[in-house]
C-alpha cells in the first residue's frame, strides 16, 4: 500500500504510521534498525528495491530523502509504503523543497525508531565527509558506494582521507566472495609466502583497487594492477608463490576458474554480486569494519 | 611505491589473509567430499541433497567438492545427478542457479552396490580416490550413514575393510550417524563399540538436527549473553519446566522403524533430553566443544527418575479420529502395525535434577504423534509472586509468569506476565510479549542440515552429542521403558487431542497442568 501525503509535516507522518499499525496490526517492534537513504538528485526506486530485499533479512524502517529541486516553497511531501510495496520494512519517502532541503536531519530525527541503530546510505554521490554530514553524524554506520560515482577512483581516494570508524563502501562488500576464496586457497598446503600478486579488472572499478590494496596490506608483497577498459568488474587475481601461482580467473563475470599447481582446475559460480545482496551483508554488522579501515587508509597507499 | 619489506609468512596456522578482525570472510570448508549411504531415502532427497546445494550456492563448500551417492539402485552417475537435480529444484532454500548447479554437478558420482558386497566398497574406494585426483578433494571424506541403525555395523566394517575409514597423514575421514543411537543402554554401547572400532571418537558426528536449529543455539545466547535471565534461572524463581515436542502427523510410512521403538526412544532420548541439558546446565567456561560437553554431561548425570514411575509418567497410543478436518486411522490400524502392538505414540515423563540450582523443580518432558498441532517448545514456568498486594479477586485470572522458547515452527521467544485490564476496577490478566525470529532477523535462516553438514566438513563438533551423553540419556530412559514394557497396553487417546487422560492426571498429582502450546 502506498499513501501519499502532500504538504505535510513529520509529526503527521508519525501519527499516520501509528494509526496504520493499529489498523493493520503491522508490527514495528521487531524492526532492528533505521536505514536512512539519501539519494540526492537520483530516483528513489532502485534504492528502495534494494532496501526492501535487504529488509527481509534485517527488518528495518527505511527513510528515503529525495529533495525536490523544482519547487521553491519550503514544503515537505511525504509518502508511506507498507505491506507488499515495502518488503519486510516500512518505507517513508520524504521530498523536501526550498530551505527544508538543508535540514534533512531534523526531518529524519522524529521518524527514527526508538533505541535502534541508524544506518545511513548514499547510493550515489556521497558527501565530501560522510561522518561530518548531518545525517552521517547520527548514524552508527555510513555506507557509500564509490562504484556508482561518476569519478569512482577519485571518490575512493577522497573517502580514504576522511575515514572515520563506521564508514564502509559497497565496492568493498562486492569483493567479499573473492576474498573468501583467496583466503581459503591460502589455508591449504603448501604453506608458502606470496611473493607477488596481480589483479586485473575494469579500469574504473573501485573494487579492483580495494582487492589489490587488501592483498598489499595483508601479504606485504608487490601488487600490480592490470586495468582493462571494458572488463566486468574484477576479472583475475593471481598470487605468485614458489611452487606456482594460485589463479582465480573470471573473464565473463559469471563463472570463475581456480587454478593451482598440482590441482585439478575448479569452476566456481561467482556471479557479480547484486546491490541488494551487498546491502544485506552490510547491515549484518553494525560495528566498525577495522579491516576495511586498514585497507582504505593504509593499503591503497601501498599500491 | 611498495616498501621494501619481506612478504608476510604463510603457515598452516597463520594465513595473513585471515585477519581475526575480518568478520565478513565466510568460513569455507577445505577440500573434501561427502559420501551418502542411503541416497534414495526421504531424508537424503528432502534435506541432505538440498542442503549441499544451498551450501554451494552460499559459496561455503570448497570449489572441488565431491558428492558421492551409494545405493542399491541400478543407477548410473547421470541418473543420480538427475535425482539430485530434481530434489534440489524442489526442496532447496536458495534459488536455483544454473552455474551453481554445474559447479556441484561436476563433483557428483554414484556407486551401485549392496552393503554386504565387498566389491561395491572397492568400487567406492576407487571412486573416492578418483575424486582426490580429478577434483582435488585431498583425501578428506565424510561418510553420511543415512541408513537404518541395523545397517551401521556392516557399513562400518566394510568401510574399515576397504581401507576407506583410514586417513593419510594430514587428511581426515569422518562418519556421520543419525539417531536413534541404539534402543537402550546396552545396544547403544554395542553400536558405539562397532563405530569406535573403525573411527576415532573425534571423527564420529552424531547428528541431531534439532541441535542445528537457530533457536537452540539462541537458547545459549539468551541464557549466557544476557544479564536479566540467568539470575532467575533457578529453584528460587522457577516452579517447573515443560519441554514439549508435538507432531500432528502419524507414523506415516515408518511402521517398520517405529513399532517397538515408540515415542520415548524416538524423541525423548535424543531431542528432549538434549534440550533439557541445554536448559538446565550451568554456564560453560567457554563455547568450545569440550567445555560445552562437560556441562551437559554434568547436568545429565544429576538427572533423577521418579521412584514411582506409574504416578509420574504417562504413555498413550493414538486411536482413530479426525484431525485438521481429515479422518485418520488409529495406530493399530496403520499399515504394517500388529493389532496387539504396545508401542507408545505419546510419552510424558517427569524427571528431577539433583543440583543446588534445580532442587525441587520438576522437568516435564512430553512428546507424541497426532497431537493438536506441530510444535516444539521449552517453557520455563515461574513461581507466583510470594505476596500479592491486591484483592484476591483482582488476580484471579493471573497465572504463573512463563518464558517460552519456541523451537518450531515460527521460532521465537514468548514472555507471559500479568497486566492490568483497562478500566476503573483493578483486574490483572495474563498477556504475552512475543519475539519472533522471523520478525527481527532473516527470513532465510539456514536449514539445520546446512549448518550441521558444514560443521562436519569443518570438523567443528560443538553441536553434536558425544557417546557419553548418549549413554547418560539411555540411563535416564531405560528404567522407564522397562517399567512400561511390564504394564501391557498404553492408554488410547483420540487423534488431534493433547494426549491421554493419564498425562493430565500425572500433572494434576503435582498440582500443575500442561500448557496448551
Amino acid at each position: 500500500m502506498i499513501i501519499e501525503m502532500p504538504s505535510t509535516t513529520t509529526n503527521d507522518v508519525n501519527k499516520r504510521l501509528v494509526k496504520l499499525r493499529d489498523e493493520g496490526g503491522a508490527v514495528a517492534l521487531g524492526r532492528v534498525l533505521t536505514l536512512v537513504i539519501d539519494v540526492g538528485d537520483h530516483g528513489v526506486e532502485a534504492a528502495i528495491e534494494a532496501a526492501n530485499f535487504a529488509s527481509r533479512e534485517h527488518p528495518c524502517r527505511v527513510i528515503v530523502i529525495a529533495p525536490n529541486n523544482d519547487r521553491e516553497s519550503n514544503e515537505l511531501d511525504a509518502q508511506i509504503r507498507i505491506g507488499g510495496d515495502a518488503g519486510a520494512s516500512e518505507v517513508i519517502v520524504l521530498h523536501p523543497s526550498g530551505e527544508l532541503r538543508g535540514h534533512g536531519d531534523t526531518l529524519v530525527i522524529p521518524l527514527l525508531l526508538p533505541d535502534a541503530p541508524i544506518v545511513a546510505w548514499w547510493p550515489y554521490e556521497p558527501p565530501a565527509n560522510p561522518a561530518a554530514d548531518p545525517i552521517g553524524r547520527m548514524a552508527q554506520r555510513r555506507i557509500t558506494d564509490s562504484t556508482e560515482c561518476s569519478q569512482s577512483l577519485q571518490t575512493l581516494q577522497r573517502l580514504s582521507t576522511v575515514y572515520s570508524p563506521g564508514d564502509t563502501d559497497l565496492a568493498w562488500t562486492r569483493i567479499t566472495l573473492w576474498r573468501g576464496l583467496l583466503a581459503a586457497a591460502l589455508d591449504q598446503p603448501p604453506y608458502e609466502s606470496v611473493t607477488r600478486a596481480v589483479v586485473a579488472g575494469n579500469s574504473t572499478h573501485p573494487s579492483v583497487d580495494l582487492i589489490a590494496a587488501w592483498l598489499a596490506q595483508e601479504l606485504r608483497c608487490p601488487v600490480e594492477i592490470e586495468r582493462q577498459p571494458d572488463a566486468p568488474a574484477i576479472t583475475l587475481v593471481s598470487l605468485e608463490r614458489k611452487s606456482g601461482p594460485i589463479v582465480l580467473d573470471r573473464p565473463d563475470g559469471k563463472t570463475a576458474a581456480l587454478r593451482q599447481p598440482d590441482q585439478p582446475e575448479h569452476r566456481i559460480a561467482l556471479p557479480i554480486r547484486q546491490l541488494s545482496e551487498c546491502l544485506a551483508e552490510e547491515l549484518r554488522r553494525l560495528d566498525a569494519d577495522e579491516v576495511y579501515a586498514d585497507v582504505l587508509t593504509k593499503g591503497l597507499a601501498r599500491l | 611505491m611498495s616498501p621494501r619489506t619481506n612478504p608476510h609468512k604463510v603457515t598452516a596456522d597463520d594465513n595473513p589473509l585471515r585477519d581475526p578482525r575480518d568478520r565478513r570472510l565466510p568460513r569455507i570448508a577445505g577440500p573434501s567430499g561427502l559420501v551418502i549411504f542411503g541416497v534414495t531415502g526421504d531424508l537424503a532427497r528432502k534435506k541432505l541433497l538440498p542442503a549441499v546445494y544451498d551450501l554451494t550456492n552460499r559459496g561455503l563448500l570448497p570449489p572441488g567438492f565431491g558428492l558421492t551417492g551409494f545405493a542399491r539402485r541400478d543407477w548410473e552417475t547421470q541418473d543420480f545427478a538427475q535425482i539430485v537435480h530434481d530434489s534440489v529444484k524442489k526442496y532447496a532454500r536458495t534459488p536455483f542457479r544454473e552455474a551453481t548447479w554445474r559447479q556441484l554437478a561436476e563433483g557428483i558420482r554414484f556407486v551401485q552396490g549392496e552393503f554386504d558386497d565387498p566389491e561395491a566398497f572397492e568400487r567406492l574406494a576407487t571412486t573416492v580416490h578418483d575424486l582426490d585426483v580429478e577434483r582435488g578433494t585431498g583425501g578428506n571424506h565424510a561418510f553420511y550413514l543415512s541408513v537404518p541403525p541395523s545397517a551401521f555395523p556392516i557399513v562400518c566394517r566394510q568401510l574399515a575393510k576397504s581401507g576407506l575409514s583410514k586417513s593419510r597423514e594430514g587428511s581426515w575421514r569422518r562418519v556421520v550417524i543419525e539417531k536413534p543411537f541404539g534402543h537402550d543402554l546396552e545396544s547403544a554401547r554395542a553400536l558405539n563399540d562397532v563405530v569406535s572400532e573403525v573411527f576415532e571418537p573425534d571423527d564420529v558426528f552424531r547428528i541431531d538436527h534439532y541441535l542445528g536449529k537457530e533457536t537452540v543455539q539462541n537458547l545459549l545466547v539468551l541464557r549466557f549473553a544476557n544479564q536479566m535471565f540467568e539470575p532467575i534461572w533457578n529453584a528460587h524463581y522457577v516452579d517447573h519446566v515443560q519441554i514439549t515436542m508435538a507432531e500432528d502427523i502419524g507414523i506415516g510410512g515408518r511402521a517398520g522403524y517405529y513399532d517397538g521403538i515408540g515415542a520415548a526412544r524416538d524423541v525423548i532420548q535424543n531431542h528432549l533430553i538434549q534440550l533439557l541439558a541445554l536448559t538446565a546446565m550451568e554456564e560453560p567456561v567457554s563455547f568450545s566443544p569440550e567445555d560445552l560437553r562437560a556441562e551437559k554431561i554434568k547436568v545429565l548425570s544429576a538427572v533423577r527418575v521418579p521412584r514411582d514411575l506409574a504416578k509420574h509418567t504417562a504413555r498413550g497410543q493414538y486411536s482413530a479420529g479426525w484431525q485438521g478436518g481429515e479422518e485418520v486411522v488409529g495406530y493399530l490400524e496403520e499399515q504394517g502395525i500388529p493389532a496387539e502392538s504396545t508401542t507408545e505414540t505419546f510419552a510424558a515423563i517427569r524427571v528431577d535434577i539433583d543440583t543446588r540450582r534445580w532442587a525441587g523443580v520438576p522437568f516435564y518432558l512430553r512428546t507424541g504423534k497426532r497431537l493438536g498441532h506441530r510444535v516444539t517448545e521449552i517453557a520455563v514456568v515461574f513461581k507466583r509472586a510470594p505476596h500479592l498486594p491486591f484483592e484476591s479477586t483482582a488476580t484471579q485470572e493471573l497465572g504463573n509468569n512463563a518464558l517460552v522458547i519456541r523451537v518450531q515452527p515460527d521460532e521465537g521467544v514468548t514472555l507471559r506476565f500479568g497486566a492490568k485490564v483497562p478500566g476503573t476496577a483493578m483486574e490483572v490478566r495474563d498477556v504475552t510479549m512475543d519475539f519472533g525470529y522471523g520478525h527481527a532477523f532473516t527470513e532465510s535462516s539456514p536449514e539445520a542440515y546446512e549448518r550441521l553438514i558444514l560443521d562436519v566438513l569443518l570438523g567443528d563438533p560443538p553441536l553434536f552429542p558425544r557417546h557419553e551423553e548418549v549413554e547418560l540419556s539411555w540411563k535416564i530412559l531405560d528404567p522407564i521403558t522397562k517399567s512400561w514394557a511390564a504394564k501391557g497396553k498404553p492408554e488410547p487417546y483420540r487423534s488431534g487431542t493433547w494426549g491421554p487422560a493419564s498425562a493430565e492426571a500425572m500433572m494434576a498429582r503435582d498440582g500443575r497442568t500442561w500448557r496448551a502450546p
